[in-house]
């Protein structure tokens, strides 16, 4: 026989003003099962608890009702007071009647009986909870870092930096990312490489670090600290021990006009490349698509000047199984190309050029060497236009977000194309500015005031051809939207920040979910901002959203620290709230018939296959099992199972029906 | 290849040239053209800016008609019919219970079986490797290809592919000989509505397009409309008071262009009507008596 206690708040004047407590604790009292009832004016406070504590003890009780604020607030605190009282913590029940009675409804009888209502269903619930205990899981203690940009990097060393080992994964041949490929950066023109590429040495010397670049996560399966990642080594078609980095076979190699994905396609490279000077690891990759040998079986004219006898075209993709406890997603972003615009020539003019294009134009290691030369004939640019929100913010081109760096960017652009070429005219096209953050605006003020840069408001309609000049059509909408044409050299569109390729085929094999435009999606956008919906996998970066570098670094160490706060466990502890199958005594074993459309439901892949045997291994059934390690308890096989074999513990079937027939009773 | 016509009011009047080196060249492509019986105005210009059900109604008359002639597909050459009969088509197409109205309303059924075609969509068809082998000559001069408004746009009911920069035009001339040249005006607007009530509004926006199609060194502007024909001939005064200059480069259609590949002379394809001289009949016979062939 059930011995239940209530206990209802007054939350000072939080619940008693609109609803009669006393009333509702006498009335509770006469609930069939209720043997306790009482109000108090704060629950929460020490003398509070107590009150729970001591009736538990005196009263005998095997059910405890809080009647207070939202679970969400105050459930852990009544569950310990229970559990301290020798009360299994798991048979105390918070009725909401702050958030969803007092403070919603006026003072009135009906508000009180609403409440009373709310209580008599949680009685009816209590009454058939079961003593639960929490989930350990072991947690293996190595990160897997996804992708070598700045985000990557930054979580990489804070992990490595707090003890724990981690994989760190890049898909091209060296990590950097796009910040490598920056010119300087806002609001401090700092020079991009000088500040990472020391960080991106430390990764590469970091004994907690193993680095795997040309490489590309495969598939994830497991849970949260116990994850098992494939990974793919893509064939470098070198033998990386034997390799110096001597770079004897980049001079080697025949075809050297290969379009360098590093400078944006504006410089070249050879088959056999480095990606740029400072890459790590410094030492070559052969790209098969280019090489001469691998499309007409002939040249391996690198192979003969190879100092080191290092060059390996018979290598092969390499597959490696690791297990980590934790993942952090960094993958980054990419831009839209200039031919994504029609308005602007689909990209057939060599001069207008993407923000990025820009910063390599602008870079000392660039294709220029720093200097400014335009694209179509290599002159200096007297004339510039850059064109702000290029794709971004607009739903005619299905990309209705604000992609958040452009604005600063083309003001540092602006502004170095001032620096380099003082007698030029620099014109900026925008919608609004957006300079939050810190020295943000004042950055923006000073490209104005201090650099001259023309700042018009309004779209750029169209671009065209005229005499070797591109003939710019805007509007200034600040001057009542008088006609603008800028007869420019050269044109840089700051266009929109996109998901990286491959970001939607990444999610779905990591079990993460992401938004309509590919980024992926963060479990709380407020309070959660660095974990997935997925436990144990975290985000940082621009693979989120679009992110400038302090962003990204920020997210990157909160992720760090995310991982090291897992990591800080011997097991993780998890609540017991996770789907069980039923079992039941032989000849049924489960009522489970194995059709296993739970499994194909599960949004968190925790449903695996169990074989029932005999002692001498003879196959009985196959039915489904949750791992409750991997169970987030949303309950979706609860719902789909046919043959309700499935109950989420703490609320199962029999509980929420109780529930629900209670409110009509 | 046989096709429905439907031409329209313009093609009997003020560009009655148009249709003339369309029949002229038809032969020779191969091209044999029924014209839609009793057709009626399509309603452009005034009729969608007074009253929707009209507007829809002119147009399903024609196409009705069409089908009762069992045309698969009509060709409509004037770019602001071609317009209307498309829109039509598609929200017809998009509302059953509008298709039933317009139905009732013009007393005939009305499937919106017919394709419908414009000048370039069956140009493209026709003017095969080929057809063109058998040209006696080539169109050898460089122009610029004017598209104006309504050959492309609205994109959603013209599925145009590239809407600000098509290529359709170009590619067929370049079949004929010709050398199109890259310029910036391809899609402005000429002022066509303006032609007769603010004629000073037309020689600006006119204007804009012949001296970018001079800058680039165009010997003549090919078009497929005729709206942008006659204001960028018929209304050359008025575009030579608003930019200050006087030009001379002539605007032909592109039938007419085909018709001089094939040798056609100037007035079986219309090309004394125009008001700007077209000077390139000169060349053309002047390079053709340099090389030996008459006319």
């Amino acid at each position: 026989m059930s011995r239940i206690g209530v206990f209802v708040c007054h939350c000072g004047e939080n619940i008693a003003a609109t609803v009669d407590c006393e009333k509702v604790a006498k009335t509770c009292a006469k609930i069939p099962g209720v043997v306790y009832s009482v109000d108090y004016k704060y629950m929460c406070s020490d003398p509070g608890q107590n009150l729970i504590r001591e009736a538990i003890k005196e009263k005998k009780l095997t059910g405890v009702v809080v009647a207070a604020c939202s679970p969400r607030m105050h459930e852990p605190t009544f569950r310990r007071a229970c559990a301290e009282a020798g009360l299994n913590p798991y048979l105390c029940e918070m009725a909401n009647i702050r958030e969803q009675c007092s403070w919603v409804h006026p003072k009135s009888k009906a508000t009180t009986q609403k409440a009373i209502d709310i209580i008599s269903t949680l009685v009816a619930k209590v009454k058939r909870n079961r003593a639960l205990f929490p989930i350990q899981v072991p947690v293996t203690k190595t990160a897997l870092v996804i992708g070598g940009g700045i985000a990557g990097i930054q979580a990489a060393l804070d992990i490595a930096n707090s003890g724990h080992k981690v994989v760190l994964v890049e898909r091209e041949p060296s990590i950097g990312g796009h910040m490598a490929q920056l010119s300087e950066t806002f609001p401090t023109l700092d020079c991009s490489q000088c500040i990472l590429t020391p960080r991106m040495v430390e990764v590469a010397q970091h004994p907690n670090i193993t680095l795997y670049s040309y490489s590309e996560v495969e598939s994830l399966s497991g849970f949260i600290g116990n994850f098992t990642a494939r990974i793919r080594k893509k064939a470098k078609s070198i033998d990386e021990k034997l390799c110096t980095g001597c770079g004897e076979c980049m001079n080697a190699c025949p075809i050297k006009k290969n379009p360098s994905e590093f400078n944006m396609g504006l410089g070249t490279r050879p088959a056999i490349y480095i990606p740029f000077p400072q890459a790590i690891p410094n030492k070559p990759v052969i790209d098969r698509e280019r090489c001469t040998y691998f499309r007409t079986g002939k040249c391996r004219f690198c192979e003969t000047k190879c100092p080191a006898q290092a060059i390996r075209f018979d290598q092969k993709d390499e597959l490696i199984d690791i297990q980590v406890g934790a993942v952090v997603v960094a993958t980054g972003f990419n831009v839209v190309g200039t031919s994504f615009f029609p308005e602007y020539g689909y990209g057939k003019y060599k001069d207008v050029i993407t923000g990025l294009q820009f910063e390599r134009l602008l870079s000392a290691s660039g294709p220029t060497l720093g200097e400014l030369k335009r694209p179509s004939d290599g002159s200096t640019p007297k004339k510039i236009a850059f064109i702000a929100c290029a794709g971004s913010r607009d739903p005619a081109k299905g990309i209705e977000y604000c992609s958040k760096i452009c604005c600063m960017y083309t003001a540092k652009h602006a502004m170095l194309y001032k620096h380099k070429v003082p007698d030029g005219d620099a014109y900026v096209f925008y919608m609004d500015i957006r300079a939050g953050g810190k020295g943000y605006d004042e950055f923006v003020r000073r490209a104005i005031e201090e650099d001259h840069v023309n700042y018009i408001r309004g779209r750029v309609s169209r671009i065209y051809e005229r005499n070797g000049k591109l003939i710019v059509c805007g509007a200034d909408t600040l001057l009542g939207a008088e006609p603008v044409e800028i007869e420019a050299d050269m044109v840089v569109l700051a266009t929109a920040g996109i998901a990286n390729q491959g970001a939607e085929e990444l999610a779905q094999s990591l079990h993460i979910s992401y938004d309509h435009h590919q980024f992926f999606a963060e479990a709380h956008p407020k309070l959660r901002p660095v974990e997935t919906n997925t436990a144990g996998i975290f985000l940082a970066g621009a693979c989120q959203s679009p992110k400038d570098i302090p962003d990204s670094v920020s997210q990157a160490s909160a992720a760090a620290s995310k991982v090291s706060t897992l990591f800080s466990q011997k097991e993780l502890t998890r609540e017991p709230v996770v789907a069980v199958i039923n079992r039941t005594a032989p000849p049924v074993y489960s009522t489970c018939v194995g059709c296993f459309m739970c499994q194909s439901a599960c949004p968190f892949n925790a449903i695996e296959r169990e074989e029932i045997r005999t002692r001498d291994g003879k196959l009985i059934k196959t039915v489904a099992r949750v791992n409750p390690g991997l169970c987030q308890g949303c309950g979706t096989c609860v719902a789909l199972c046919r043959s309700k074999s499935i109950d989420l513990q703490g609320f199962s079937n029999e509980q929420v029906y109780a529930e629900v027939t209670e409110l009509f009773a | 290849m046989k096709v429905g016509l439907y031409h329209g009011c313009s093609l009997e009047a003020s560009s009655r040239e148009y249709l003339e080196s369309l029949r002229a060249i038809a032969p020779a492509l191969k091209l044999e053209l029924e014209e839609v019986q009793n057709w009626n105005c399509c309603g452009a210009s005034s009729a969608h800016a007074m009253d929707h059900i009209l507007a829809l109604s002119l147009p399903a008359e024609t196409l009705a008609q069409a089908e009762q002639q069992s045309m698969k597909e009509v060709l409509v050459p004037c770019a602001a019919c071609y317009g209307r009969l498309a829109a039509t088509k598609a929200e017809l197409a998009e509302n059953q219970t509008l298709k039933q109205q317009i139905s009732e309303r013009i007393e005939m059924p009305y499937a919106g079986s017919t394709e419908i075609l414009t000048i370039l969509d069956i140009l493209d068809k026709v003017l095969t490797a080929d057809v063109v082998k058998s040209f006696p000559q080539k169109f050898s001069h460089k122009v610029v290809c004017y598209y104006g408004c309504l050959l492309v746009r609205p994109p959603k009911i013209t599925k145009a592919q590239r809407v600000e920069d098509p290529l359709m035009m170009e590619d067929i001339l370049k079949r004929i000989g010709a050398q199109p040249l890259d310029w910036g005006m391809k899609t402005e607007c000429c002022g066509a509505s303006f032609s007769i009530t603010r004629t000073d509004l037309v020689g600006m926006m006119s204007g804009k397009i012949i001296e970018d199609a001079i800058l680039r060194g165009a010997e003549a502007i090919i078009v497929a409309c005729p709206m942008c024909q006659s204001n960028l001939d018929m209304r050359r005064q008025a575009i030579e008071k608003a930019m200050g200059k006087r030009y001379s480069i002539p605007v032909l259609f592109i039938t007419q262009a085909i018709g001089l590949a094939l040798g056609l002379d100037s007035s079986a394809l219309g090309l004394k009507r125009h008001f700007v001289p077209v000077s390139l009949l000169e060349n053309q016979e002047a390079k053709a008596v340099a090389t030996g062939k008459s006319s």
